[in-house]
């Protein structure tokens, strides 16, 4: 997708601009039909992302409950945000720990797992299968299944841990293990990270490897000469779409911990739907300025990992097709 | 060759070459036994404490099996849970914004694959562009306004948006109809096709592949979908699965019900892990084409 949007940029950049009164009438024809064939996406682009994207801009210069029409305040609540809103940088902060872990975790051990099966394994199918189930789960089944097996008491984590002779872990009492609670249980989103890496990994000619066996090349080198680089333009959409997923991060917090304990686990987004769906009056207008700060966050991440995919992105034989 | 020093024609003996890889595809087999075990123990464990007696559930270190088997359990939480009215409505949602996914998409993916039209490649930017849009920058602006046209406790908010095209289906959808040849087109158009037939006698039919992959994803968003009717619906008689868990599992004095709580999230899970079973290469296809380079 990443790379789509790349080619899709590089292919605008080339063009002569087409205006409508140069076609001819058969290409007129043409072009109302292509059209009317995405009118539905265009009005759905107006209502859906462009009328909110600009309305919560708007709004988060204003005092909004819903109830009473908006109320201009101008910069006061990012000025509140800023200078008087511990939550905030706790927010930010927890957010930051489950970005850098979960992504960390889901390309690691999702790279490491499609590297196993990559290995003409038997039952291929099957150990994909297995890996990739627990992410067909719906969010709120497994969070009341994680809520026991994180339990302090008697879950099945803890019993792991008892297994190997490790204490047990009060896992949402103690601030310190919350937000690594929460890591632990993002592995189960991995099959969906190493299911793309797999389908990269196989589109690697075989005869790149031979070559390399050739040439000497161990294993570890073959991954690290080979692999690796054939496989970056897929570890960057996956570090994009995981990063810009991660700090989003909402459901399984507000069911199992709802911020606790002392707001170790709030989130970013947490934070956000408190002020803006859990507090009264709701405070919609605070809410949208957190709303576009995380926005403007994550464009920053997502233009920073973008501009710097040239330097460590490679592409088979130059094309970006 | 000839001149190899005894060390190294140990270990280029077929005798340890063969010693080494069955150690190797030993391991191999392990790491991906541990690792299932890991993926699915929770899930084991769900169905297996929804059918034990109370006092079993919190035993430690963990029981596996049910000591007595409870089916009561399942029974008893759908006392508190009215399973029968979320279910429908979760269908009633699923089904509809099925159908308003796939005709969109399909419909708005062709209008980009196949006509030329002035500023159509910089319209398809915007399209990719966004799926980077946060939720949490629409969530508040798109509230406010069902707020406003009273579509608040109704399932409008669920299922109208479906019908407007989703960014990542489209895209899913016109990479395939890129994909068909041209030469198809132009005889349909010799025949006297007009566009519209040709649409739908000619492209959907050969798009099935792609519609049951975007069918899949659109029932998993809207079967899962948690933040939408929390905000959405009030009204106990319009909640879905996803919300009935979630109240049934935060009720006070539920708290500690664990097999119940399990057998509920059985109840919920199984029809998902159902179709998953039964679409499993369309699932991966589709979590495959997020991947896809074009």
């Amino acid at each position: 997708m990443a790379q789509a949007f790349g080619a899709q940029l590089s292919a605008l950049r080339g063009r002569r601009r087409t205006r409508w009164r140069d076609l001819s009438p058969m290409r007129k024809r043409e072009a109302r039909f292509g059209l009317l064939f995405i009118t539905p996406w265009i009005i759905g682009v107006l209502l859906f992302a462009l009328f909110p994207f600009i309305a919560s801009f708007v709004l988060s210069f204003t005092k909004y409950n819903i109830v009473a029409p908006p109320r201009w305040v101008g910069l006061e609540h990012y000025v509140h945000i800023f200078t008087d809103d511990p939550l905030f940088l706790k927010s930010l902060r927890n957010t930051a720990v489950y970005v850098g872990g979960s992504v960390v975790i889901r390309i690691v051990l999702g790279f490491a797992l499609a590297l196993l099966l990559n290995t003409k394994v038997r039952f291929l199918g099957l150990w994909r299968t297995l890996f990739y189930l627990p992410s067909v789960v719906p969010i709120v089944a497994l969070s009341v299944i994680w809520l026991y097996v994180l339990n302090a008491r008697a879950g099945l984590l803890n019993s792991l841990l008892y297994a190997i002779g490790l204490p047990r872990i009060r896992w949402f009492a103690d601030p310190d293990y919350a937000m690594i609670a929460f890591l632990i249980m993002s592995t189960t989103w991995v099959g969906v990270t190493m299911v793309i890496f797999l389908a990269g990994l196989q589109g690697i000619p075989e005869e790149y490897y031979d070559a390399a066996k050739i040439d000497g090349a161990n294993i570890f080198q073959r991954l690290r000469r080979v692999t690796i680089p054939l496989m970056t333009p897929t570890i960057y959409l996956n570090v994009l779409i995981n990063i810009i997923g991660a700090f989003q991060v909402f459901t399984q917090i507000f069911i199992m911990t709802g911020g606790a304990p002392r707001d170790a686990t709030r989130t970013y987004v947490l934070h956000l739907f408190d002020h803006a769906f859990q507090y009264l009056p709701p405070q919609m207008g605070y809410s949208s300025a957190l709303a576009w700060i995380l926005f403007i966050i994550i464009f920053i991440f997502t233009a920073a990992i973008v501009a710097t995919s040239q330097r460590w992105v490679f592409y088979q034989g130059g094309e970006e097709s | 060759m000839a001149a190899a020093t005894p060390r190294q024609s140990l270990l280029h003996s077929d005798a340890f070459v063969l010693l080494s890889r069955f150690v190797g595809r030993a391991l191999l087999y392990l790491l991906l036994i541990v690792m299932s075990l890991w993926f699915l123990a929770p899930l084991f464990w769900m169905i297996m404490s929804s059918f034990m007696p109370l006092d079993q559930v919190g035993v430690f270190p963990v029981q596996w099996i049910p000591r007595v088997w409870q089916p009561e359990n399942y029974t008893d939480a759908l006392k508190f849970w009215n399973f029968g009215t979320t279910f429908r409505n979760t269908m009633f949602v699923t089904i509809v914004s099925l159908i308003g996914d796939i005709g969109s998409c399909t419909v708005v993916a062709y209008g980009f694959a196949r006509f030329r039209f002035p500023f159509r490649d910089a319209l398809f930017l915007i399209l990719l562009a966004t799926l980077m849009l946060p939720f949490a920058v629409r969530l508040i602006p798109v509230y406010a306004a069902y707020d406003a046209i009273g579509w608040i406790d109704t399932f409008y908010p669920l299922i109208v948006p479906n019908f407007f095209g989703n960014a990542f289906y489209i895209f899913i959808c016109r990479q395939f109809f890129l994909g068909i040849p041209q030469d198809l087109l132009d005889a349909a158009k010799i025949d006297g096709a007009s566009e519209v037939r040709i649409f739908t006698q000619v492209m959907i039919p050969l798009a099935k592949p792609a519609i049951v992959v975007i069918a899949i994803l659109s029932f998993q968003n809207s079967w899962n979908d948690f933040l939408g009717p929390l905000i959405y619906l009030k009204d106990p008689d319009l909640h879905t699965l996803a919300i009935g868990l979630y109240k049934f599992t935060s009720l006070p004095g539920q708290g500690g019900i664990y097999n119940q709580q399990m057998a509920a999230s059985t109840l919920m899970v199984l029809p998902v892990l159902i179709v998953f079973f039964l679409f499993q290469k369309q699932f991966i296809q589709g979590a495959n084409i997020s991947g896809l380079k074009g």
